[in-house]
């Protein structure tokens, strides 16, 4: 009697148990199955990295996404990120704010090109009371960030500001501490106008700071100054149009004090431009640019024949860079990015032109 | 299960005997969960640790051990040391400790002896309890806006460098921070002092200081150590808040108001924009360094709660 009822328990149990998987499968199927649909459904494109053009990717390829229904899915990594992740071919582009380095073009094992998309620029922001519009030249930024120069009153700084009057207070250096295109175009220009910090510190998106306290992200770094009398940092043009910050006028290679402004920006690019656009629009020789100025990039294979793609994955690629490179510069003043210069819009149709798919130009 | 049926002397009926035989599989399911749960915790760990291992492996080959004793973080040329995070992270975490215990030792206190029911204690339970669960972003915000210029007062009056941010400004907010870890594990402890040893302290004679000081504290100071302990943990790793007070400059520390920079700080600044296989190995060997240092200071903790254990029974 007793084993009966255990065997019948069993046979009870076993096929609950059986439902179960069963109900757990079909559960399964349906799921993946739905997912598949949808899959086939949509064409996606995937890109990541620099996060200082991300509102303005946002907006585009949600307006893209409206009129072609081609989704793009953008992940505001970084711009080392979407390097690293081009690199290992899992995206099918990456943002940068930076140049690729020699070593990660040699470690890309085939051509990648860098096509600006929108221009953005740094300013030189202070906290002193009264808040002055001050004027710097290229040497006194160089030697205050290499703590030469340590205070506001310092006859360098008098000489340009004759008509202010500046205290005798220390001058706190605030950089940023994150890894960030931001950094990388100030210290390009520090490079450029320095041989002092070119041998000491280079360029790069995160460098050895001689001096001064860092602040995490544009946010950090314009608490930090707000907060400490003297201190002397570096923050986006956005963020300080945005947050209404004090930011000084930059004495450019022409010789001209420039306000930083979108427009002197884009004029930063009205200047003599390589094919490959690979190029910091720091200190350039335009007489009303911007000398703190710089492209942000979207980085793509020459050769879009690779990792199984299918052709109309790179037409669509292709046909996005495009799209981004002239009707989607329409979306970049309103949201304080500074759009291509002329001569910039030019160079980077031919390096579109130029993609491929086994050999052959998409784009004809 | 045949013990209590036994006892009663009932024969069983259908419905125990399935309650019998569901238990029966429960048990032996149940143990093997347990099994699997805790050995998938040992793999985890384990495999973390190697992974860490292996992605740090060009650092390791290229630095070897004067990866520790390095002062220069120097992404541009590539060379990297690790010294400066090493002692910004004990440095900031050790005086966060300290200054925590001030008040985390009387919380446990209060809430474990003094007012262990009620609604008093009910509320100070739940705001402690709150501070632990307030994201580490708004520390760091509230650390930036209101203790800094507050730590710049401090500074001005003491004659140094004003800076406002800084270790110390780090140790205060890591210190709030980790309050609620180590006061609510005192105050579990210490309300498990048997009353009994209480009483005959107090029947002695002894005032209720006494009790506390020569009775309650000397009982339940293992349990308080675990507390401060899983405190430490909290603070050795804790990144967001300390990076926006600790002023993430890369010298060592001159005093405690010399900023500074942790081990997770420059991890979480640095990662995002890191190319190059060294770099990224460097600052994976920092992430390495960090497990290793929690994993000695919690094998250190627990040989000295062994200790204070054995020599208090």
């Amino acid at each position: 009697m007793k084993r009966e009822l255990k065997s019948r328990e069993k046979i009870l149990f076993r096929g609950f148990r059986m439902k179960m998987i069963l109900r757990i499968f079909t559960l399964f199927s349906i799921f993946f199955g739905l997912c598949s649909l949808g899959g086939a459904k949509e064409r996606e494109l995937i890109g990541a990295g620099a996060t200082f053009p991300y509102p303005l990717y946002s907006k585009m390829f949600d307006v893209y996404h409206k009129e072609t229904g081609v989704k793009v899915n953008y992940q505001a990594i970084g711009s080392g990120g979407g390097i690293r992740q081009l690199i290992n071919k899992t995206v099918d582009f990456g943002g940068s704010d930076a140049i690729m380095s020699d070593k990660d073009l040699k470690e890309a094992g085939g051509p990648v090109l860098h096509i600006p998309t929108c221009a953005g620029s740094v300013v030189i922001t202070y906290n002193l009371t009264g808040e002055p519009r001050l004027k710097f030249t290229p040497d006194i930024i160089a030697d205050i960030f290499l703590g030469k120069v340590k205070k506001w009153n310092d006859s360098r700084i008098t000489a340009v500001n004759p008509e202010v009057k500046l205290p005798d207070t220390d001058i706190t250096v605030v950089h940023r501490s994150d890894g960030s295109g931001t950094t990388f175009i100030f210290s390009s220009y520090l490079s450029k106008v320095s041989q002092e910090w070119k041998e000491k510190v280079g360029s790069g998106p995160s460098l050895n700071w001689p001096v001064g306290l860092g602040g995490k992200g544009n946010p950090g770094v314009a608490g930090l100054v707000k907060q400490t009398p003297g201190s002397f940092g570096y923050v986006e043009l956005i963020y300080a149009l945005q947050n209404q910050m004090p930011y000084g006028t930059i004495k450019n290679k022409k010789g001209n004090f420039i306000e930083p402004t979108i427009a002197s920006t884009s004029l930063a690019a009205e200047t003599a431009l390589p094919d490959d656009m690979k190029v910091d629009l720091t200190d350039t020789d335009a007489a009303r640019g911007y000398p703190l100025s710089g492209f942000t990039w979207i980085i793509v294979y020459k050769e879009q024949d690779y990792a199984k793609r299918p052709e109309e994955e790179a037409k669509d690629l292709v046909d996005l860079l495009w799209w981004m490179t002239h009707k989607g510069q329409g979306y970049a003043e309103p949201l304080h990015y500074a759009p291509l210069s002329k001569v910039a819009v030019e160079k980077a149709e031919k390096l579109i032109k130029s993609i491929s798919y086994k050999g052959k130009p998409i784009l004809k | 299960m045949n013990h209590t049926v036994a006892d009663v002397g009932i024969p069983m009926a259908r419905s125990q005997m399935t309650q019998r035989y569901k238990w029966g599989i429960s048990e032996v399911a149940f143990r093997r969960f347990l099994y699997m749960a805790g050995l998938i915790l040992l793999i985890l760990l384990v495999a973390i640790f190697f992974s860490l291992v292996v992605a740090s492996f060009p650092a390791l080959r290229e630095f070897g051990l004067s990866f520790l004793i390095g002062r220069t973080w120097d992404p541009v040329r590539g060379e990297f040391g690790g010294l400066v995070f090493l002692v910004g992270t004990l440095m900031s975490s050790l005086m966060a400790l300290i200054i925590s215990m001030f008040f985390s030792l009387p919380a446990s206190i209060f809430l474990g002896e003094y007012f262990r029911h009620g609604k008093v204690s009910a509320f100070m339970k739940s705001v402690i309890e709150l501070l632990a669960g307030i994201p580490s972003v708004i520390y760091g915000f509230w650390g930036l806006f209101l203790l800094v210029p507050l730590v710049r007062v401090l500074e001005m009056k003491l004659g140094v460098a004003p800076q406002g941010v800084g270790i110390f400004t780090s140790s205060l907010v890591l210190a709030v921070m980790i309050v609620p870890y180590a006061s609510s594990i005192g105050t579990e402890v210490i309300s498990l002092v048997p009353s009994d040893l209480k009483e005959a302290a107090l029947s002695l004679g002894a005032t209720r200081f006494e009790v506390i000081r020569k009775v309650i504290l000397p009982y339940a100071y293992s349990g308080i150590f675990a507390g401060v302990l899983l405190a430490l943990g909290r603070a050795l790793g804790e990144t967001m808040a300390v990076t926006m007070v600790i002023g993430n400059s890369n010298f060592l520390p001159k005093s405690i108001f010399s900023p500074g920079n942790t081990m997770a700080s420059v991890i979480a600044n640095e990662f995002t924009e890191a190319t190059g296989r060294l770099y990224l190995a460097s600052l994976i060997e920092l992430a390495l360094v960090l497990f290793v240092v929690t994993t000695i200071i919690n094998i250190l903790g627990k040989l000295v709660i062994g200790k204070m254990t054995t020599r208090v029974t």
